[in-house]
């Protein structure tokens, strides 16, 4: 059950060949270099991009199946996404951004309150830290009371401390819930601290042996060989 | 210098078409603005280029051409006709479709400018919170560009304020009806009336350079 997915599709450099599941409550760390077609699956799961083929299946709900000519769009599938960074609406307060698809506006009091916004509600985005814009991206796509969710990296552009404990309160926040959560980042503690399974994914296909080359500093000649796609990798956090 | 009711009629007839005009034009070029920054066909561009002539065209060929579309055997001057049983050419309704032709591209191109502005994951992320992209342009995209749209109206207004060539064509000098004030300054030089010509022309001055203040404030990076 949960969140099951075949997914093809040909990108300018590689072509993406996955399979992936992800069951309810938990959560999928997807990990790889920069640039080995995480945001892309990603985007697929959330109907932004169109795989060439493959299905996409949340419990009895087809989401997309190239067989059957189905193809939801974002709209219809109704799931969190959090971008990044700068995808707050400007316009809005923190407040107005987290409660802009709310089911519910009582939620969105307390999920500001669990991530320590409530001081800032009146505020616009620009007016905050990044770590707090983060923050409310959670709120607004949790708000939303979505069917799975799905995590672009969401901490990366921010400062190692203020990442630890975005990730602590994330880790607590999704404990809670009983949905399935896919996590996109390219750092190994990360991957290991969030996620209950981790999918290796390199140039599109999943590559089980990378985490060992890549925390294996002896094995110097499997890791040059994608010496040029490796990002450093921060694993002292 | 004397300054009678028929002499500001013109001035008035310019600012009555200039808002009517910038009007229906903010509200055919944002639309349209949003659909040619978010689609992609083939011959895009092709279109792109043809709705964007006016800005590359001498204003009396603009008006030739219109003069022969709005005539009563020109594809609008018909369905004008079968519509309200009267003609377009030489009335204020004609030059008020013949300026929204001529100042589309006007319009279409900043707000064009500041919708591209905005960060394309905003409307993903309003599609993946349910949002339909008609909503979408209502409750993201406006609302951050409303600086941009506002500044494209006023350009808009004073490019319709000084419109001459297109309007002569299309309107020709109706007292009341279709003279506006770019054709009687000019008409008052031609006869010789340069008190009037001088009344009508200062007018301009601090209306142009108090919008222009206004485009410079709200384009400004904030």
């Amino acid at each position: 059950m949960g969140l099951t997915a075949v997914l093809k599709k040909k990108t300018n450099f590689f072509t993406i060949d996955v399979e992936l599941s992800c069951a309810d409550g938990q959560t999928l760390a997807l990990i790889g270099p920069s640039g080995s077609g995480k945001t892309t699956i990603i985007r697929m799961l959330a109907g932004l991009v169109k795989p060439d083929e493959g299905y996409i299946r949340y419990r009895d709900a087809i989401l997309f199946d190239s067989a059957r000519g189905i193809h939801l769009s974002p709209q219809k599938r109704k799931l969190g996404y959090v971008f990044q960074d700068y995808t707050l609406f400007p316009h809005l307060t923190i407040y107005g951004n987290a409660a802009f698809a709310a089911e519910d506006r009582g939620e969105v009091d307390s999920l500001l309150c669990f991530f320590g916004l409530t001081a800032l509600r009146e505020r616009k985005p620009h007016e905050v830290s990044g770590g707090e814009r983060q923050r409310c991206a959670v709120c607004q796509a949790l708000a939303r009371n979505p069917q799975f969710l799905l995590l672009d990296e969401p901490f990366s552009a921010l400062d190692v401390v203020t990442r630890r404990i975005l990730r602590n309160e994330l880790k607590m926040i999704t404990e809670k819930r009983t949905f399935p959560v896919v996590y996109v980042t390219h750092d190994v503690t990360e991957a290991l601290f969030i996620g209950n399974t981790v999918l290796p994914i390199v140039d599109g296909t999943v590559d089980r042996e990378w985490m060992d080359r890549i925390v294996a500093p002896s094995d110097e000649g499997a890791v040059r060989k994608r010496a040029a796609r490796v990002p450093k990798l921060a694993l002292t956090y | 210098m004397v300054i009678n009711k028929m002499e500001l009629l013109p001035l008035y007839l310019s600012a009555k078409l200039a808002i009517i005009a910038t009007l229906i034009l903010i509200a055919i070029a944002a639309p349209l603005a949003y659909f040619l920054t978010h689609s992609y066909w083939p011959g895009k561009s092709f279109v792109e280029a043809l709705f964007n002539l006016p800005i590359a065209l001498p204003p009396t060929v603009i008006g030739f051409y219109l003069l022969f579309l709005m005539g009563p055997k020109g594809l609008v001057g018909k369905a004008w006709e079968n519509l309200f049983g009267g003609p377009l050419l030489f009335t204020f309704s004609g030059i008020v479709i013949a300026s929204i032709f001529y100042s589309l591209p006007f319009a279409v191109q900043p707000i064009k400018a500041s919708f591209e502005k905005i960060d394309p994951r905003l409307k993903e992320n309003a599609y993946v919170l349910g949002l339909s992209p008609i909503a979408t342009f209502f409750r993201v995209i406006i609302p951050n560009s409303i600086n941009g749209v506002a500044a494209a109206a006023i350009l808009v207004f004073l490019h319709t304020m000084g419109a001459f060539g297109v309007v002569l064509m299309v309107g020709g000098s109706i007292a009341g009806e279709t003279r506006v004030a770019s054709i009687a300054i000019y008409e008052a030089v031609e006869s010789m009336q340069y008190e009037k010509a001088w009344a009508l022309s200062l007018a301009f001055i601090p209306i142009s350079y108090a919008f222009l203040l206004l485009v410079n404030r709200l384009t400004r990076k904030k």
